[in-house]
C-alpha cells in the first residue's frame, strides 16, 4: 500500500505535554558523548547564561519520539514502517531545549513524493512550551522503499 | 575558542574522529527511544538487506553536533542544523566497531555573531552525511 497522498497539508493534534527533565538530558548528552558541563551542570549553565542545563543540539528528536511515532502509525496514512528510512532531518532552534521545559509538539505533512519505487514523506513539527513560546521547528524527511 | 571576528569564510574546524560501537547504539536506542531492529539485531539487519546492523542515523547526526558544540565551545551555540543520511554507518561486532570522521569548514559569516558551517561526516570512506550544514553562533571577539 502506497503512502496515502490526501494527508498532504495535514496537521494533527497536538502531542501530549513532554516534561524535559535533567536526568534525561544528561542520559542523552552521555548517549551521544557530548562532555559539556552545560547538559550537566545547572551552576555552569547558569554562568553561560541560561536558566538551568540544557540540551546537545538533537534532543528535539527525543521530545517529538512519541509524537512522531503516533503520525507515522496512523493507519489512515499507510506507511509501512518496516521500509522506512530516514532519508533528512533538520531543527531550527529559538533557543536550546532545557530542563524544566514542558513541550508540545505539533506535526503538519508538508509533502508526500513519489519517486520511481520509493515515495518521500516531509513533515514539520513545531515545538513550543505549553506557554506558547515557540522553541524548535524540526522537518524530517522519511523514505520508504518500494517492496 | 573561535570568535566572530577572527573566524572567517574556509576556516577549518578541527577534525574528529568518533568510535560507534554496538553498545553505544544499545545506549543510544534507550535513551532516544528509537528501539528498530537494524541497529541491534545481525540476524534482521541482514534480513532486511543491509551488510550488518547499522547505526541510528540520529546518533550520526548527534556526533557531528557534539563536534560542531565542542568547536563553539557550547551546545547552545548550534541554533540551526541539518543533515541528508546518504549511506548507513554499518557498525561491525567487535571492541573497535564504527569509525565517524567529521570535518567542517566556515561557509559564511552571518549576522548576529553566527556562522554558517558546512559538515562532512566519513566512515569507512563514505560520506554518511551530506548537505550538512548548521548555523552557529560564536562569541563576538
Amino acid at each position: 500500500m502506497a503512502i496515502n497522498t490526501d494527508y498532504t497539508g495535514r496537521t494533527f493534534d497536538p502531542s501530549e505535554p513532554y516534561e524535559v527533565s535533567r536526568v534525561k538530558i544528561a542520559e542523552f548528552a552521555d548517549a551521544v558523548g557530548e562532555p559539556s558541563p552545560l547538559c550537566r551542570d545547572r551552576a555552569a549553565a547558569q554562568a553561560a547564561g541560561y536558566p538551568d542545563v540544557i540540551a546537545p543540539p538533537t534532543f528535539a528528536i527525543v521530545v517529538n519520539a512519541a509524537n512522531a511515532a503516533r503520525v507515522t502509525h496512523d493507519p489512515g496514512l499507510g506507511v509501512n514502517y518496516a521500509m522506512v528510512v530516514h532519508g533528512e532531518q533538520s531543527f531550527s532552534h529559538a533557543r536550546p531545549i532545557r530542563a524544566g521545559d514542558v513541550l508540545v509538539a505539533q506535526t503538519t505533512i508538508e509533502s508526500i513524493r513519489a519517486l520511481g519505487s520509493m515515495t518521500t514523506l516531509t513533515s514539520v513539527t513545531d515545538i513550543r512550551t505549553t506557554d506558547g513560546e515557540h522553541v524548535c521547528t524540526a522537518r524530517s524527511t522519511l523514505v520508504e522503499r518500494g517492496a | 575558542m573561535p570568535s566572530y571576528d577572527q573566524t572567517e569564510p574556509g576556516t577549518e574546524l578541527p577534525a574528529r574522529q568518533y568510535q560507534v560501537t554496538r553498545a553505544n547504539l544499545v545506549r543510544y536506542a534507550g535513551a532516544s527511544g528509537d528501539f528498530n531492529v537494524i541497529h541491534w539485531n545481525e540476524r534482521i539487519a541482514k534480513s532486511v538487506g543491509l551488510p550488518d546492523v547499522i547505526a541510528h542515523g540520529m546518533l550520526t547526526m548527534a556526533l557531528a553536533g557534539r563536534f560542531l558544540a565542542e568547536w563553539a565551545g557550547d551546545p547552545g551555540a548550534v541554533t540551526e542544523y541539518g543533515v541528508r543520511f546518504s549511506a548507513p554507518v554499518v557498525v561491525p561486532d567487535n571492541n573497535e566497531g564504527a569509525t565517524v570522521e567529521v570535518t567542517g569548514t566556515v561557509a559564511e559569516r552571518l549576522d548576529d555573531h553566527r556562522v554558517a558551517v558546512d559538515v562532512t561526516a566519513r566512515s569507512d570512506g563514505t560520506k554518511v552525511l551530506t548537505r550538512a550544514r548548521a548555523v552557529v553562533r560564536l562569541a563576538p571577539c
